[in-house]
């Protein structure tokens, strides 16, 4: 196989984006899915959830930076955590 | 963008008994990783939800099938196989996959495991291999690592550990793999392969036990083990499997792959005259 130089046209290649979803009470404050997000998209809550533990949250800063690669998904022992692709609206840059 | 957004259930909550959850099992155990893993493989699979049987036996890794809003069977201790073997005889339509723990099936249940790889019967296993026997309070067993240190060898293990892979590859199975339950992406597409494999295939699963062995062995909590495999891991698919072994070591590696893919006719009760002709003189 050949590999050209992509020298034109980058902007269609669009990295993905996600929005991260959490069900609070469901974290056991494992850590897998800080430790190993490829984005570092992810921290541990401040506050508690229903059972005592931090949960997971995303980072300050880090609103734009997840690219729904789903390991968090599959990662959690918990099923507390996934994300869903965002289709943007409008201008891609940002 | 918003940050997280809260939910009140999740996408996978469909193949889930939802209501049991949150789980019983410690924060930090593999488990939960692994049985999302499969719950991702049999929809991956093609074939549908309803046709798919999950058998587990007893342990921590046996809790698997109360969890799943599948089929389920939770069977006795190191019985796993049998009652799938049967299912699975009864109903060639069902897709059967075994899910229980590396002392569940190769300590009580070893000798169904080699004797359904032997016979080639057309189901997939996946062993979580946490080297101890969690429920029961981190006892040795056949997966337990030379030198480590369990409720019952204080001063370090001396025997040694079954090389699953090689052990299932002599034996006769025709899908083989090994994993980690950090190499979810690996480990959800080899149980999809496994899943669709005529014939006995396995997909060993390192996860971590913290409580039973991890706090031992100063591997620190499931997160410090899941880094401990992502240090000492390797991938090699042709790896020599007689050389696969698994220590506590540092230097050695822990070689994770897809190392077995081959064919061979699945196991057919001969029931009829014709059928044990047919496998004498092959198919007319
Ligand atoms: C006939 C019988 N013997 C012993 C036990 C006790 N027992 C329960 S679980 C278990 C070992 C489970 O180990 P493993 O399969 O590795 O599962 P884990 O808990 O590590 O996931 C044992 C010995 C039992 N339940 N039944
Ligand atoms: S989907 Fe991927 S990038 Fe986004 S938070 Fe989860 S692990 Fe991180
Ligand atoms: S992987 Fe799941 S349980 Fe563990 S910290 Fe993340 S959200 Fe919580
Ligand atoms: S004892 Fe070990 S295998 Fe059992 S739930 Fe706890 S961490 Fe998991
Ligand atoms: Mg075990």
């Amino acid at each position: 196989m050949i590999r050209r130089p992509m020298d034109a046209g980058l902007e269609q290649f669009r990295v993905p984006r996600g929005q991260v979803f959490i069900v609070p009470n469901r974290c056991k404050d494992c850590q897998f899915c800080m430790e190993f997000c490829p984005q570092d998209v992810l921290e541990r809550s401040d506050d508690l959830n229903a059972k005592g533990y931090h949960y997971a949250v995303v980072a300050a800063g880090k609103e734009d930076s997840c690219v729904n690669c789903q390991f968090c998904n599959l990662v959690c022992p918990e099923f507390a955590i996934f994300s869903e692709e965002v289709t943007e609206v409008g201008s891609a840059s940002h | 963008m918003a940050r997280e957004m809260v939910a009140d259930r999740h996408p996978t909550d469909l193949l889930l008994r939802s209501d049991r959850l949150p789980h019983i099992w410690c924060p930090g155990c593999g488990l939960g990783s692994v049985m999302s893993c499969y719950t991702d493989a049999v929809q991956a699979s093609g074939i549908p939800v309803p046709l798919h049987v999950a058998v587990s036996g007893i342990g921590c890794t046996g809790r698997v099938a109360g969890y799943l809003s599948l089929d389920s069977f939770h069977t006795t201790h190191g019985r796993a196989i049998p009652y799938a073997l049967g299912l699975k005889v009864a109903n060639p339509e069902l897709q059967v996959t075994v899910i229980s723990g590396d002392g569940d099936l190769s300590a009580i249940g070893g000798n169904h495991l080699i004797h359904a790889a032997r016979r080639n019967i057309d189901l997939t296993v996946i062993c979580v291999n946490n080297f101890n026997y969690g429920m029961t309070g981190g006892q040795a067993g056949p997966t337990t690592p030379r030198g480590a240190t369990t409720s019952t060898t204080p001063n370090g293990n001396y025997e040694e550990p079954f090389n699953l892979p090689h052990l299932l590859a002599t034996a006769g199975a025709v899908y083989i793999s090994r994993w980690t339950s950090l190499h979810v992406r690996q480990l959800r597409e080899s149980m999809r392969v496994a899943i669709k494999k005529p014939g006995f295939s396995f997909v060993e699963v390192l996860s971590p036990c913290p409580v039973g062995f991890g706090k031992a062995n100063d591997l620190g909590e499931g997160r410090d083990e899941m880094w401990f495999y992502r240090r000492r891991s390797i991938v090699d698919d042709n790896a020599n499997l007689a050389d696969v072994g698994l220590s506590m070591s540092e230097d050695e590696p822990i070689v994770l792959g897809n190392f077995v893919n081959r064919d061979r006719a699945p196991f057919r009760p001969a029931v009829e005259k014709w059928a044990i002709e047919e496998v004498l003189h092959g198919e007319a």
